[in-house]
């Protein structure tokens, strides 16, 4: 790979992981929407460079999908969603935003770490490549642990899910059935999610997941 | 895959996945019952002909002596609870519970959650195999989420976050061992199939290979119920209907294990990489331990057989862990007679659920007096799942028990303490359960008996008389699993 494929490549998925970092400090859902959007364009522009750098015209559709699903679908409908319920204003974190970024950092640190000391034998590309998609995955997992809000978690989700398919492009000539299960499974995932927002939202008048741990079993 | 319809290993999946289609268009419940079992029926004979003819290892579908064993218990227990099924639902429709819309809806996805878990256990692919444990999972997130009441939407919630994160991360794993065959097997899609990777294992980068087996084993773990990763398995088993908690935790848990075994294959061909002993014994013993104190505090029946189930598969994950040609003998014996008998007292719970039409174990007393059957049943089942002695539970257990004396003896000492602690909790609870003057209400169930007493037979068989055909088999893949 030349020195510009190699940088332009290490940019978007470098920024990749600076989008999810901004997504730990959105209070507002509507904002928190939009930087999930924004992510993936950002990723869209990744795998298509990969696709081009690689010659992996496959990878094309990969780009359509991410586009096409996660840049517009899902936000248009969320955005609609969170309307309907009137709660695009606010969000509830668990955690206060000052220690969520510390923890974000702490997991992008750990994560560069754990990755390029393992892959020391693997090329250049493919160590960052992986190092930078560990974080972003890690970093999903991040906002759906401090977040209580069910849209939020699926938004967090979502963005776990870019993480992987940061992954999976940028190990060179992996197998198209993943990607395309990737893909497939964020909208299963979507749909599964959209069925049970509107029942929770029948049942509850709330999609507050704290309101949903009330009605446990065992609560006596 | 071309010649799918000829060959046993197609069948198994063509049956489910075309009897899905078929009865998403029959209203008729009765019939549609009817035709899941059949259909259910059909595929364990499928199965059971692999035995007679195995067909040669293709790109995406493999039938090996490993999982043949796993294809066929599973489609023994699907057989059985399609059965049960039929008498359940029929119930749960006179009692409004469900409707006939809901009912056509589950009887497709069960034969869809059939396929997964077929797909799953012959995919010789690691990427399809990951891709039919969503597809399994998905499926029984909707089936536990079917009666739309607070506690069942919460259920399938908590469900299909933990085991969507759980899969990522198992997603993320199988690109790691992608990564890790790619400088080996070079490009393309020889990376990921299995048969390719064993044969190449030992010349894979064993440090890739380590951090691929912490992801899977935290993302599958999550799937078998592991603790820490369990949270998600006592609501899903209580909150949705019986005959999907039997399949859970008699199969969809084994199915997690089955991918587990195989990526510890994988690392065991490799002399670089770490023993992935230590980690599983951990994840077993403090699921046991954790699982044994918890059933002391349950107050719902399904709850309880749910905690045993992550008990029992911490014994089994444990007994893996140790490993060596006993401990794996104990870990196999262990796992098909955890699913016949947990099948088996989720058969008899559910029953008893619809008889007192509660589910908490305080208002359920006197059983063998109201319903003889259902309440022997229900001793039965316990004292199997207890491991009482002259059940098919205590023989493994034993196993289990001895191989690790034999292997690790400090290590006997946690697993007999989380036993016994086990032990004492469900006698103490099917006491207040099955004797005892009846309380509450009581209405006469029409059960179908015959699986319960099919399983529970088994088992007890089991405990005097192991066939020496099957002995040699579990002997030979014990030995394959290092």
């Amino acid at each position: 790979m030349d020195k510009l494929a190699f940088d332009v490549a290490h940019f978007l998925a470098g920024g990749l992981v600076l989008v999810s970092l901004m997504m730990l400090y959105q209070d507002r859902l509507s904002a928190l929407l939009n930087v999930f959007a924004f992510q993936a364009v950002v990723l869209a522009l990744s795998v298509g460079w990969q696709a081009y750098v690689q010659g992996a015209p496959h990878l094309y559709l990969t780009v359509a999908i991410t586009l096409s699903v996660k840049a517009i679908i899902i936000p248009v409908a969320l955005h609609r969603m969170i309307r309907r319920l009137g709660i695009h204003r606010e969000i509830e974190t668990a955690v206060n935003i000052g220690p969520t970024m510390l923890a974000g950092l702490a997991l992008v640190a750990l994560s560069i770490v754990v990755i390029l000391r393992v892959t020391a034998e693997a090329d250049m590309f493919a160590r960052e490549d992986l190092a930078f998609a560990l974080s972003v995955v890690l970093l999903g997992l991040l906002v759906m642990v401090t977040r209580r809000n069910a849209v939020s978690q699926v938004v967090g989700f979502m963005s776990l899910e870019n993480g992987l398919i940061l992954a999976a492009t940028g190990a060179k000539g992996m197998p198209f059935v993943v990607e395309i299960s990737v893909a497939f499974s964020v909208l299963i995932a979507f749909i599964v999610i959209g069925i049970f927002l509107f029942r929770i939202r029948e049942r509850f008048d709330t999609v507050d997941l704290q309101a949903l741990d009330d009605f446990r079993g065992e609560s006596r | 895959m071309i010649s799918l319809p000829t060959s046993g290993e197609g069948l198994i999946l063509l049956i489910p996945i075309a009897t899905a289609c078929l009865l998403v268009f029959i209203p008729n419940y009765k019939l549609s019952a009817g035709l899941n079992a059949g259909s259910a029926f059909l595929t364990l004979l499928a199965a059971a002909s692999l035995f007679l003819w195995k067909p040669a290892p293709g790109p995406y579908l493999l039938v090996d002596d490993l999982n043949i064993v796993f294809i066929v218990l599973n489609t023994f227990v699907a057989f059985t609870t399609s059965v049960f099924s039929a008498s359940y639902i029929a119930h749960e429709l006179e009692t409004g519970r469900l409707r006939p819309i809901q009912l056509r809806f589950y009887h497709a996805m069960y034969q869809i959650l059939l396929f997964g878990m077929n797909l799953a256990l012959l995919a010789n692919n690691i990427g399809l195999m990951w891709v039919a444990i969503e597809l399994a999972t998905l499926t029984t997130v909707v089936m536990v989420g079917i009666y739309q009441t607070h506690e069942a939407l919460e259920a399938a919630w908590k469900y299909f976050i933990l085991g969507s994160v759980g899969i990522a991360l198992a997603l993320f794993g199988t690109i790691l061992v992608y990564m890790a065959a790619r400088p080996v097997v070079g490009e393309g899609p020889d990376g990921m199939i299995w048969t390719v990777l064993i044969e190449h294992a030992a010349k894979l980068d064993p440090a890739l290979l380590n951090l691929a087996f912490v992801f899977l084993l935290l993302g599958y773990g999550t799937k078998i119920g592991l603790a820490p990763l369990h949270a998600w398995l006592p609501d899903a088993h209580a909150e949705g209907p019986t005959p999907v908690s039997a399949v859970l935790s008699g199969l969809l848990l084994n199915v997690a294990l089955h991918a587990v075994l195989r990526f510890k294959l994988l690392l065991a061909a490799n002399p670089g990489a770490f023993a992935p002993g230590p980690l599983l014994i951990t994840m077993g013993l403090v699921s046991l331990i954790f699982a044994g104190f918890m059933l002391y505090r349950r107050r719902d029946i399904k709850r309880l057989f749910a905690y045993s189930s992550i008990e029992h598969m911490g014994i089994i994950a444990f007994a893996f862990g140790v490993g060596g040609p006993l401990a794996n003998f104990a870990g196999l014996l262990h796992m098909t007679m955890h699913s016949l008998t947990k099948s088996g007292i989720f058969f008899v719970v559910g029953h008893i659920a619809q008889a007192k039409d509660t589910q908490k174990i305080a208002d359920i007393r006197g059983l063998t007096v109201s319903h003889p059957l259902l309440g022997w049943g229900l001793v039965v089942g316990v004292a199997a799942i207890a491991g009482m002695p002259p059940l098919g539970i205590f023989m493994s257990e034993f196993l289990v028990v001895s191989s690790t004396f034999a292997r690790a003896p400090l290590l006997a000492v946690p697993l007999v303490f989380g036993l016994l602690i086990a032990f004492g909790a469900l006698l103490q609870k099917v006491h207040g359960l099955a004797f005892g003057e009846p309380t509450g209400v009581s209405y006469p169930v029409k059960a179908s008996h015959i699986p319960m007493i099919a399983h529970f037979g088994l088992v007890l068989l089991a405990g005097f008389y192991l066939p020496p055909p099957l002995v040699a088999w579990f002997q030979h893949v014990a030995g394959l699993l290092h």
